[in-house]
């Protein structure tokens, strides 16, 4: 922790830039040393003990012994965090108590859930590459028509989606898509091993649904950011200049209601994170999210832990990124050393 | 507080709060005039809407519609005792730190930072795996996702009001900080601090509501909205009315709330940003 710092205190004089790159970094490492506890403290508040419960009523004393000493449990609470820690900060997330229970020599989560974070990563990429031009676009297309018809319609559906739970929305569309129309499957099943992208169709909806529930607010900030602009002097004086409006958009609007838009973008990203367990589960989609609600359903303490670990990382270093990329995009932004 | 009903005069609060209004009837008096016992089955499983069972059957051959109008109370119960308790701890944090301004006010207001940047239903699962599912567990865990956000709030009101005139004069009466505080200050933050409690409660709405649609709330054989959804989805092109009717019930509820959020953050002259639903917390 003083490696980092130190550079900061030399420096603040010097850059304000690394000044606040130090204290973010800081600011990021103590989320996660929280997130850590949180994670290990809200699994181990448990009453009884984690054995029992995963091997269920009818377990005999000496099995339940058997798999606390597998699971450390019979350690002291502080052990048996700073060994998970020390165990994930190497790379190792453990091994999953059910899997144990069930008699397994060895059951390591990272063989669990390799699979599934490759599909739930391709599924969060396809939905961010779509909802980055849609949001920009989308919004832009309000703010040029604020207080028409389609700056209108664009304002009521995003409210709309955005009040809609992600079950909802995934089940209206099901209701629309596959049972109206019949033109999309309901489920997205993906067989093990198998590429989600080798059967787009199976990706429509999960994607539609996500985008749904996260588009609106990028919509919303980028309206009110080119509003804004476009009442500018120097857009107006770029329009008097008889510059064509196409480009008085695209170089001068946009570019300034981009900086806001990025942040949003952000927050969109994590609530990706959040969207994709629940999404996941409404199309049976073999990702992450199943994987974490089916292994909180059977008290699979330990694969819970690292998974909730991982994606708090996830989460947490979109926002690092984020905050980074908009300061360095608005020098405006950066806070005062 | 005659200020507090402006937002009717924007045509979509008003239409937010009939709808409201309108759901949150059905879901507290629905079961007055529900036609069948919920719980008990009426026909043969997931059967099209009929004389019988207006919406048809679900996939216990259970009658659609009485499960509709039993099953709204609990999400919306639920939400509302989750989203008080938020705003009885976070009264509480914010009051000490905004008033004390001691040594306690960075440190709480770091704490609340770091809890801000944990995903939600991520915090909620990870407790449900550790406390077993249940209602209390629910209430519980939303208010503790709830309380950081309006601590933050009431700090912030609480530190511009305690430098007034009036509570300054209260010190000087001698009266103690606990009736200063309740007396002076509190009665002086309430407005702004309520202001958000509609979008907080919606929020509520939608991770419970979600928690149950997991299977990790309310266990079957309630009738929950969320809960609905869940079960009949597999089946939801034999019977789409067990699916649709509940979602749209969820819809209207958190749609009409939304509404209302925006029409009352406009009369007030503040920019809505409907993020906030989902993300109130930050």
């Amino acid at each position: 922790m003083t490696t980092v710092a130190e550079p900061r205190r030399e420096t603040r004089e010097a850059s304000p830039v690394l000044a606040f790159l130090g204290r973010r970094i800081l600011g990021a490492i103590a989320a996660l040393f929280v997130a850590s506890l949180l994670i290990f403290a809200g699994t181990a508040i448990l009453p009884g003990d984690a054995a029992s419960v995963v091997l269920g009523r009818g377990a005999t004393p000496q099995a339940v012994k058997e798999l606390d000493q597998r699971l450390n449990l019979d350690r002291p609470l502080v052990e048996q965090y700073t060994t998970w820690l020390g165990g994930l900060v190497h790379g190792d997330l453990g091994d999953s108590s059910v899997g144990l229970a069930q008699g397994a020599k060895e059951a390591p989560i990272w063989d669990i859930i390799s699979s599934p974070v490759k599909n739930s990563v391709i599924l969060a990429l396809v939905t961010a590459l779509l909802m980055i031009p849609l949001s920009l676009g989308l919004g832009a297309l309000a703010a040029v028509f604020a207080g028409r018809t389609v700056d209108h319609a664009i304002s009521i559906g995003s409210l709309a989606a955005i009040a809609l739970p992600e079950f909802v929305i995934g089940s209206l569309l099901i209701g629309v898509f596959f049972v109206w129309l019949d033109v999309l499957p309901p489920v997205a099943l993906i067989p093990p091993g198998d590429n989600p992208l080798s059967d787009p169709t199976k990706l429509v909806l999960p994607v539609a649904t996500l985008l749904l529930a996260s588009l609106a607010a990028g919509i919303r900030m980028v309206r009110a950011g080119m509003v804004e602009v476009l009442q500018t002097e120097y857009v107006q004086t770029a329009r008097l200049n008889g510059l064509a409006e196409r480009w008085v958009l695209w170089r001068y609007a946009m570019r300034n209601a981009l900086a806001p838009s990025v942040q949003v973008l952000a927050q969109n990203l994590q609530w990706l994170i959040g969207g994709i367990i629940i999404t996941e589960n409404v199309f049976a989609y073999p990702g992450i999210g199943s994987t974490l609600v089916t292994a909180v359903g059977n008290r699979d303490t330990t694969l819970v832990q690292s998974v909730a670990m991982l994606i708090a990382v996830v989460y947490i270093m979109v926002n690092l990124v984020a905050d980074l990329i908009v300061m360095l995009l608005v020098p405006k932004l950066r806070e005062p050393a | 507080m005659r200020s507090a009903f402006r937002f009717l005069r924007i045509r979509s609060g008003a239409i937010g709060l009939a709808v409201v209004v309108l759901v949150v009837a059905v879901a507290f008096l629905g079961r007055y005039i529900a036609p069948h016992d919920p719980s008990a089955p009426v026909g043969t499983p997931l059967a099209g809407p009929s004389s019988a069972a207006h919406l048809g059957t679900d996939f216990l051959g259970r009658d659609v519609l009485s499960r509709l109008l039993y099953g709204g109370r609990s999400v919306i119960g639920l939400a509302a005792a989750a989203t008080a308790l938020g705003y009885v701890v976070g009264l509480a944090i914010g009051l000490i730190a905004g008033y004390t301004r001691s040594k306690l006010d960075p440190l709480l207001m770091r704490t609340v930072d770091v809890m801000l940047a944990f995903p939600p239903l991520l915090f909620l699962l990870v407790l449900i795996t550790g406390a077993g599912t249940g209602v209390g567990v629910l209430v519980v865990g939303v208010a503790a996702i709830q309380a950081p956000g309006i601590s933050r709030i009431v700090r912030t009101a609480t530190l511009e009001v305690s430098v007034r005139g009036y509570v300054e004069a209260a010190i000087a009466r001698g009266e103690r900080a606990g009736a200063v505080v309740v007396r002076e200050v509190l009665p002086n933050i309430l407005a702004p601090v309520l202001v958000d409690a509609g979008l907080r409660f919606t929020y509520s709405i939608l991770i419970i509501a979600s928690v149950n649609y997991l299977g990790l709330g309310l266990q079957p054989p309630s009738s929950d909205w969320a809960l609905m959804i869940s079960e009949n989805r597999e089946y939801i092109s034999l019977n789409i009315w067990a699916v649709l009717a509940p979602a749209a019930m969820i819809a209207l509820l958190t749609i009409g709330v939304n509404l209302m959020g925006d029409a009352i953050a406009r009369s007030l002259g503040r920019s809505y940003v409907p993020r906030t639903a989902r993300s109130v917390v930050a």
